[in-house]
């Protein structure tokens, strides 16, 4: 499956090489003319059915996940590091990783519970407390395999268990795999689908990939946080998983464009698929630098709910993945068959 | 000119959802014969050509018709709403207020039980509409939908007090000196964009800016004001004193070529004005001076007491004054 297989592949924002080439491959198989820009942005010609017939609609995910840079090696051969885009410090302990591009197995380790006093315990362990185990000797031994500014990417199986998808990096590694799924098929009219860098660390890639190709309509395809634990009252859940993608309205870089907001909503309505509306106001996305490039675009943004995303494991639902991909597809043909005025 | 910022301030417009403010100053303009264009994300824009020079400089005039607002984000079980913010919200001027959505529904923004004013943030607030289980709440209003405080305008003497003076005064004063500029031959070619998204982070103006190159931009805002008791902001601006010429505020330092030219017109002109310095806060000169290869701007202030409250205050006599300065401004060439 195209959303586990992405999810394997190691690609922190800066370091999305091996994601690209994944998705490269398979443009290339596919016969979809594409190329990449100076941030590493990969842009999809998608030809139309149709002569003459192009949209100006930009459909975009992001490459990247959050992770951790190596920011300098101890003489005891560990590891410190940084983190790269919003990382749940308190969730890093114990936990594998791949260091480098040579994907050395290390481990987060931090003091033994025993050894640590009872203040100690209390605490989570910050950053500054723990460090990654390569099993090296000394500096030497760990500079011999790894270096400072190495990236390091979570270490985590994805797997697939009837509607359950778990693994690391769905946020937005999902996102991709439904834009490869809509690639795959046939549209009458032309687009151009990017898959962008460096979204986790402030909307970068889509920065400049809006203002290369000046889009009319943009519509992001993104992974959102599902609170819905047994701790948190409904009211701060977000997204729930199983309630069919997620609509945003306002997030802390967008107000999604009303117009195409509308449509998102009158095609899933007429196909009968089930959505919801993201409830939580704050984070940002490829959509809120989309929005303002160049002249402005119509953007929104449609998203896989998903259960501890930015964590070393995350989790989401394949039919609420299949709905984002049957609505998003619904859109496009609409934007076609009915123009979208704005 | 009080009908017109009456109906502004009392008309339903946060981010994003500007349209009604939209089609109050669009019909103004049909009304004067005026013609204007919509951008994607909802900017409006008139334009007055200058006839007098081929190399006439462009002048971007921007005045935002956004308000701050909230938006619903989940209805439980008894019909009562949460919201999140739609701008610079201040928590503790919301509980106990009316509040209008779009289509006509009211609600009282409530609070839960807290021990302590620190406590209260927006996740202890909800909005009461009155409906008494969840499926009459939702044959109201639905997730995603915006409301603005409900607040009537008021006038005491020569002070009106409003919501959302904060910017809907800026509209009426770009307004009004359209209107006087209309039969003028401008040296300049000006454009006047009443733009959207302020409130969210000047996103309206950056785009528009983009679109029109403008060699020149001022924005057209409220700013705060140190005259009352135990001032919150640290300022010598003051109402009834006249407009402000904006030396900075958090997202610009004035263009210096912009402001001694606004010094130069208010001296020679003999319109009263301040200087303002402001602490906190932005403008849309904020985006536009980054926009492109970078582009000279200011902004003209009108002096507001209580900005971001449900009732804001402005001084009419600064009101006028901004209009002539805001004309005479546009009438020497930049």
């Amino acid at each position: 499956m195209l959303i586990t297989e992405l999810s394997q592949i190691p690609g922190v924002s800066g370091d999305e090489s091996r994601v690209r080439d994944f998705i490269k491959e398979k443009l290339s198989s596919w016969g979809i003319e594409h190329y990449t820009d100076s941030l590493g942005n990969l842009f999809a010609l998608k030809e139309g059915k149709k002569n003459g017939s192009e949209s100006g609609l930009m459909l975009s995910a992001h490459m990247d996940e959050v992770g951790l840079l190596v920011s300098s090696v101890e003489k005891s051969g560990h590891l410190r590091f940084y983190k790269v885009g919003g990382v749940d410090e308190r969730a890093l302990i114990t936990k594998p990783v791949l260091v480098g591009p040579n994907d050395v197995m290390g481990v987060i380790g931090a003091k033994a519970i025993h050894l640590q006093k009872k203040e100690e315990r209390k605490k989570p362990l910050k950053i500054e407390n723990l460090c990654i185990d390569i099993g090296a000797k000394d500096k030497d031994d760990a500079e011999r395999v790894v270096k400072v500014g190495d990236y390091v990417s979570f270490y985590s199986e994805a797997g697939l268990s009837g509607n359950i998808v778990k693994g690391k990096a769905l946020d937005n590694r999902a996102g991709c795999a439904a834009l490869l799924e809509i690639l795959q098929r046939d549209y009458p009219c032309s687009f151009t689908a990017v898959f962008t860098v460096q979204e986790e660390v402030g909307l970068r890639g889509a920065i400049v990939a809006a203002y290369r190709i000046k889009p009319r309509i943009a519509l992001v395809l993104e992974t959102t946080g599902a609170i819905d634990i047994p701790e948190a009252k409904n009211q701060d859940h977000s997204t729930s998983l199983g309630a069919g993608p997620a609509f945003t309205v306002k997030d802390q870089s967008i107000i999604a464009h009303p117009r195409v907001l509308e449509r998102l909503i009158e095609v899933a309505e007429r196909q009968k698929r089930t959505y919801q509306f993201r409830r939580y106001g704050g984070s940002s996305t490829d959509a809120g630098a989309i929005s303002l490039a160049g002249s402005g675009t119509a953007a929104g943004v449609i998203s896989t709910p998903c259960r501890y995303i930015h964590a070393p494991v995350s989790m989401l639902l394949k039919e609420d993945w299949q709905n984002l991909v049957e609505i998003t597809d619904a859109f496009i043909r609409s934007v076609y068959e009915k123009g979208l005025e704005i | 000119m009080i009908e017109l910022i009456k109906k502004l301030c009392e008309s339903f417009g946060p981010s994003g959802r500007e349209n009604t403010v939209r089609s109050l100053i669009i019909e103004e303009l049909k009304k004067n014969g005026v013609d204007f264009t919509i951008d994607t994300l909802g900017n409006l824009i008139v334009t007055k050509e200058s006839k007098e020079s081929q190399d006439a400089k462009k002048i971007l005039i921007a005045a935002h018709m956004d308000e701050i607002g909230l938006m619903v984000t989940f209805i439980d079980e008894d019909g009562f709403l949460r919201f999140t913010n739609i701008g610079g919200l201040l928590k503790n001027t919301l509980p106990g207020r009316k509040v209008v959505f779009e289509n006509g529904t009211v609600g009282i923004i409530g609070q839960e039980k807290i021990k302590n004013t620190k406590e209260l943030v927006l996740d202890k607030l909800y909005i009461d509409i009155g409906a008494q289980s969840h499926e009459e709440a939702k044959s109201k209003v639905k997730i995603g939908d915006m409301a603005v405080f409900l607040a009537p305008f008021s006038r005491e003497g020569n002070r009106v007090m409003a919501k959302s003076l904060d910017n809907r005064i800026g509209c009426a004063v770009v307004l009004e000196a359209l209107k006087k500029l209309l039969s003028f031959s401008l040296p300049n070619t000006v454009y006047f964009v009443f733009t959207v998204q302020e409130e969210v982070g000047l996103r309206g103006a950056r785009p528009v800016a983009y679109r029109l190159k403008p060699d020149f931009g001022l924005a057209i805002d409220v700013t705060r004001v140190g005259d009352t008791p135990e001032p919150e902001f640290n300022t010598n601006v003051a109402l009834g004193k006249g407009p402000t010429v904006k030396i900075k505020d958090s997202s610009v330092i004035c263009h210096p070529q912009v402001t001694n030219l606004m010094i130069k017109v208010a001296e020679n002109k003999n319109i009263p004005y301040q200087p303002e310095v402001l602490e906190r806060g932005g403008t849309d000169a904020g985006a536009i001076h980054l926009v492109r290869e970078g582009i000279p701007s200011g902004a003209l202030s009108i002096p507001c007491r209580y900005i971001h409250t449900p009732a804001e205050m402005v001084d009419l006599d600064d009101v006028k004054n901004s209009v002539s300065f805001l004309s005479e401004l546009l009438k020497v060439s930049w």
